[in-house]
């Protein structure tokens, strides 16, 4: 199930990162390190899910046919969903979760912030909500790359494994495809890759403040956009997918 | 609180005490109170605290699974609320001079109890909705009793726990309907769930008035307000309606009404089972608390990072100054 | 203080124009963590505009023993109270 229109289909990105990384936040619920944290990562959660359902409400608008936003989450198979692959990691310890969070939500900020003015008004208001709660998430989540950074041995040895795993997955983040190349000459998509410096210059200056030391950049994934993902997405989905598709077509 | 005093003056402030009660002023925390109040009120509060957050677990077993986007926001705010309302209670009884790492470690060895009825495992998506409907009901016939508890913070913690409350047991009974109005294999599930859960839920309310250990000392202190026979009645009759109109059966062949008590009979509980599930022999006990445990053991190092970077942080503060 | 966090109390002012209010408890390692927590905690439902947070340990409470000292004495001028004053009907709900 795919969709012609191009900002449809660029609704559809955005909206798959949303869901993704919001049904990994999900599964900390009841599983917190105390019970304050797990309330704020529900929170998380929450804001990255009606992320989600308005860009699919709006991707579904676009496609013009009666297709709803949960066709959209729930009746695709892992080669049309085209979130970034560092969504789909599995959520790992509280410090991969918080290392993802950090690098996501410093991206998120500028991102949000630009498809403010995109020349789409649904995408600029959508956008406007977003820049709200990824301001906040961003504020914790380099928090927590400070107080693991700078806390025990423990917890500086398991947040510079994290940023290790992760960093290869960060440069798809600033990637553009044909589509996103399109759309952003129309001012309706954001250049991502413009959003790159800032990020480095940022990221770098909380990794130093954290002590940890820059991973090598020696290696480097990506492919999300165009649906070739890990096989984390595959298990994902059908977690997430087991109702529709064991019981198809039914009102809930 | 207690040292100091002669047996006669102690007498003198448990009188004085009960006066307070009986004239329905609230207890707060630095008043003087019984040793055995304080007790019974941290057992009590301790055991609703554990119930919320053991209660995340057989909701949040459903929130990867939800079969909407619309549904999912629904339940992870609710079993978020769940935490919170665990929160709130916790907090509440810290008031009296036990602290949360206490509460948790009297959890974890088991001698601290959790509402049983957490002990069922969800099998299906209509559990969700029971559990909303059932469980959600029978607590909040609880709690909206308990907003006129003696204890001042329980109470308030009450009134704020109930006005959130409101959606949940509405959120549940709404996915009921929608089962229950749905395919013949969707009634099917919602029928099951309500068979499954419809027993444990009158085992919330605890033993029968006669037989409870506890009641009759938090009545006269009233720290409880109505006994566990008449919150169980209120909730059978306020269900046989609502089960009606979704046309769903409650499982029970002895319910019928009773015109002369103006309430319905309805049958008797296993409490076989009940004492079975309340001593970690529930389907899921001991899942349950190992969940917990695990978490609990799985955050010990975010949290000696906390403090560890705050202590580093007030350390370079307090050097800096000097 | 092996495992323990610190206590804050959490105060919301819930509207404009209305005094911040008591509502719980909550434990964090500093200031700035536990506000953003009261934010998670008690505000999920928008309730408040402003939030104080204190550390429970900085509160200076009058204790039960003071009681009579210091609240007896304000209790003898029922003259600042409204109900102190008779006023005939036409005019009572000054």
């Amino acid at each position: 199930m795919s969709t012609d229109n191009p900002v449809s289909q660029y609704a559809v990105r955005l909206a798959d990162d949303a869901l993704i990384l919001g049904h990994r936040l999900s599964e900390w619920c009841s599983r917190g390190p105390f019970l304050e944290e797990d309330l704020a990562l529900s929170n998380v959660a929450l804001d990255y899910i009606g992320r989600a359902r308005m860009f699919y409400g709006y991707a579904a608008e676009l496609s013009g046919d009666d297709r709803s936003e949960d066709d959209f989450a729930f009746l695709r198979d892992c080669r049309d969903f085209g979130n970034l692959l560092i969504h789909e990691l599995p959520r790992g310890d509280f410090a991969f979760t918080m290392a993802r969070q950090y690098l996501v939500d410093v991206h998120s900020v500028a991102f949000m912030t630009d498809l403010q003015s995109s020349t789409d008004a649904t995408l600029a208001a959508i956008a406007g909500k977003a820049v709200k709660e990824s301001n906040y998430h961003l504020r914790r989540s380099r928090d927590w790359m400070l107080r693991l950074g700078g806390g025990t041995e423990e917890s500086h040895r398991r947040l510079q494994h994290a940023v290790d795993e992760l960093w290869g997955f960060t440069p798809e983040m600033f990637e553009m495809d044909e589509l996103e190349k399109s759309l952003a000459g129309q001012g309706v998509a954001v250049d991502v890759s413009r959003l790159q410096p800032a990020w480095d210059t940022e990221v770098r200056a909380t990794l130093a403040a954290a002590n940890m030391s820059i991973p090598e950049e020696d290696w480097q994934v990506s492919g999300g956009r165009q649906g070739k993902h890990t096989e984390w997405l595959g298990h994902l989905l059908s977690d997430l997918q087991f109702m529709q598709r064991a019981y198809p077509g039914l009102e809930w | 609180m207690t040292d100091n005093l002669s047996d006669q003056q102690l007498e003198q402030r448990e009188t004085e005490f009960q006066q307070r009660i009986d004239a329905e002023e609230k207890i707060e925390p630095k008043d003087w109170m019984p040793e055995k109040y304080r007790q019974n009120l941290i057992r009590q509060m301790s055991q609703h605290a554990h119930s919320e957050v053991i209660g995340m677990q057989p909701e949040g077993n459903w929130i990867t699974r939800a079969p909407t986007l619309h549904r999912k926001a629904i339940l992870l705010a609710k079993v978020q609320d769940e935490g919170g309302h665990g929160l709130y209670l916790y907090s509440a009884a810290e008031t009296l001079g036990i602290s949360r790492e206490e509460l948790i470690a009297s959890l974890h060895s088991g001698s601290a109890k959790y509402a049983s009825i957490f002990n069922y495992p969800t099998l299906s998506w209509a559990d969700i909705g029971a559990i909303g409907w059932l469980v959600d009901g029978a607590a909040i016939c609880n709690q909206v009793s308990l907003q006129r508890t003696s204890y001042g913070p329980y109470s308030r913690g009450m009134v704020r726990i109930c006005k959130e409350e409101s959606f949940h047991q509405r959120q549940g009974y709404h996915i009921m309907m929608t089962l229950a109005r749905g395919s013949a294999e969707q009634k099917e599930m919602a029928q099951d769930a309500l068979n499954r859960f419809w027993w444990p839920s009158l085992m919330m309310f605890g033993p029968h008035d006669a037989d409870s250990v506890h009641s009759a000392q938090s009545m006269k202190w009233k720290i409880k307000r109505q006994s566990n026979d008449e919150l169980r009645q209120k909730f059978v009759d306020q269900s046989v309606k609502q089960a009606e109109v979704i046309e769903l059966e409650l499982p029970d062949p002895d319910l019928k009404w009773n015109e002369e008590r103006g309430h319905y009979d309805f049958g008797e509980i296993d409490w076989e089972e009940f004492k079975r599930s309340m001593t970690g022999g529930g389907p899921c006990s001991r899942q349950r608390l190992a969940h917990n445990i695990q978490a609990h053991d799985d955050g010990a190092w975010v949290r000696e990072a906390m403090r560890a970077y705050e202590s580093k942080k007030r350390e370079a503060k307090d050097q800096a100054v000097a | 203080m092996s495992e323990h966090m610190q206590l804050f109390e959490v105060f919301i002012r819930s509207r404009r124009g209305l005094d911040h209010k008591h509502v719980g408890s909550l434990h964090a390692e500093a200031h700035a963590q536990a506000l953003e927590y009261a934010r998670d905690v008690y505000t999920r439902r928008s309730e408040g505009v402003s939030i104080w947070v204190v550390k429970s340990a900085d509160i200076v409470a009058s204790q039960e023993a003071d009681c009579e000292s210091f609240y007896d004495p304000l209790d003898d001028k029922p003259y600042r109270h409204a109900t102190h004053y008779q006023l005939p009907e036409e005019v009572d709900s000054m």
